[in-house]
């Protein structure tokens, strides 16, 4: 099975390569826009929500076309919340608008950036990502939060207070945590995505 | 809610083909523990939550060795791996995150270059940086003042922590824990704080300093030095808000296992992924 894994220059594509090559199927990384074909798509990234948007807008005319055929996508972390409308983090700079809401900073009192294994708590049982899967523990690193504004929180997780773990709408999916390097239980919800 | 990790660290001697897991004490003697991948993957297997590499080879013409030894360990370890030693720009940040590195550690480069932090942070994001600091006691006489070091009261008496830099080698006369607030500002995601004096000694952390620099900064306070059995773990998740400890020579001459002192500390009412 071929993974498109978007390499839109945000960070590290190693870890998602890797884990993908471990499941068995065959990553291969995109750079360009007309090159994006593949059986499911992915966008990892980490860094910052306005540099991401810039990189990821060549893409989005053949992301759109990709669901448009029903082709998977899955965003991880900074590749869910670009998934979004706009971010506080770069108030001009637009997502791709596929999920309606914004990305807020996190507000807590506790330690930010949210950084470690936290709880794993499943809202949606019918979502695909989490098929099979037990609540456990799973590694997040950031200091954002998607907050969408309609029904597509898949999981939640506890920093203060409940934030989105997951999303998950038609085709979309989207995980705030690295199921890349979350241990066996982040590689069964790949392997989840693999299996769609 | 957020668990505490576990961080397990090697210190890797890349100055054979493979690289070598190495143990010191007091930053100084050296014993082997084993090879850098096969280690990691028994480590990721057992449960730790991190891995951390930290490259102790005095010269720098063994880049080669170190990704070589990340791409392995990359290709088998599904938790986070952080590498430090060595890397002094953004140029060789990128040569280990290409290789498979998650986040990078820095502490020498860091305090001779501290816009190096933001960098970094602008490039990879916060979250991809780790700054370390090692800090010595420097104690105090109860006359003396030192009116611009954030004095700290320890079991041993007062003193300020001095940041040292080279692996333990040369001392910058730089408040440590002035310097987390700093790095904090600059943009450094977590702080791995290691304690020199207390670094090999296996009689448990620092707990002052670590107490003291997560009252100091918001972002996560890894603790590390000092750590001998399960209970020092224990005592500085109780009387710290440290989110993470590291530990290296308990887990390699296998007086312990990582499942044994995750049950542990469970039992004992730590939040821990088990």
């Amino acid at each position: 099975m071929k993974i498109a894994v978007i390499d839109y220059e945000m960070g590290n594509l190693k870890s998602v390569t890797n884990a993908l090559s471990f499941l068995g199927a065959k990553p291969i990384i995109v750079k360009k826009p007309s090159r994006l074909r593949g059986d499911k798509i992915i966008v990892p990234g980490v860094g910052a929500f306005g540099k991401a948007s810039q990189n990821l807008r060549p893409f989005s005319s053949k992301i759109e076309e990709s669901l448009e055929s029903n082709i998977p996508l899955l965003g991880i972390c900074l590749g869910l919340q670009i998934f979004l409308e706009e971010s506080d983090e770069s108030p001009t700079e637009k997502g791709l608008a596929l999920i309606k809401g914004k990305v807020r900073k996190i507000e807590t009192n506790l330690r930010l950036p949210h950084i470690g294994w936290n709880s794993l708590e499943i809202k949606k049982k019918n979502c695909p990502l989490f098929k099979g899967v037990e609540e456990g523990y799973v590694y997040f690193i950031h200091s954002y939060e998607a907050v969408p504004e309609e029904d597509v929180v898949a999981a939640t997780t506890e920093h203060g207070r409940q934030i989105c773990a997951s999303i998950w709408k038609n085709n979309v999916y989207g995980t705030q945590f690295h199921p890349e390097k979350s241990g066996k239980l982040g590689l069964e919800i790949l392997r989840n995505f693999l299996e769609l | 809610m957020l668990c505490r990790r576990i961080i397990s660290c090697l210190d890797c001697d890349l100055a054979v083909p493979d690289g070598r897991v190495v143990k010191g004490v007091e930053f100084k003697k050296i014993r082997y523990a084993g090879v850098p991948w096969l280690l990691a993957e028994k480590y990721y297997k057992e449960g730790a939550d991190e891995i951390v590499f930290l490259d102790i080879t005095a010269s720098h013409e063994r880049r080669e060795t170190m990704t070589k030894v990340i791409k392995k360990t990359s290709e088998r370890v599904f938790v986070p791996l952080t590498i430090g030693g060595g890397i002094s720009t953004v140029k060789d940040a990128r040569k280990v995150f290409n290789a498979g590195a998650d986040k990078v550690s820095i502490n020498t480069a860091a305090i001779e270059n501290p816009h190096l932090i933001s960098e970094l942070a602008k490039y990879y994001g916060t979250q991809a940086c780790v700054v370390a600091i090692d800090a010595k006691r420097r104690y105090i006489n109860n006359h003396e003042k030192e009116a611009d070091k954030i004095i700290v009261d320890t079991p041993q008496g007062s003193c300020w922590y001095e940041c040292s830099i080279y692996g333990g080698r040369k001392f910058t006369g730089v408040d440590a824990i002035k310097w987390a607030t700093i790095a904090e500002e600059l943009g450094a995601g977590e702080i791995l704080l290691t304690s020199m004096d207390k670094d090999g000694r296996k009689d448990g952390y620092d707990i002052a300093l670590n107490k003291k620099v997560c009252e100091k900064v918001k972002i996560p306070v890894i603790a590390s030095g000092g750590c001998g059995k399960p209970e020092h773990i224990l005592e500085v998740f109780n009387k710290s808000m440290v989110s993470a400890a590291l530990a290296a020579s308990i887990f390699h001459y296998e007086s312990y296992s990582i499942p044994e002192v995750k049950e542990m500390l469970s039992k004992k009412g730590i939040l821990i992924r088990l």
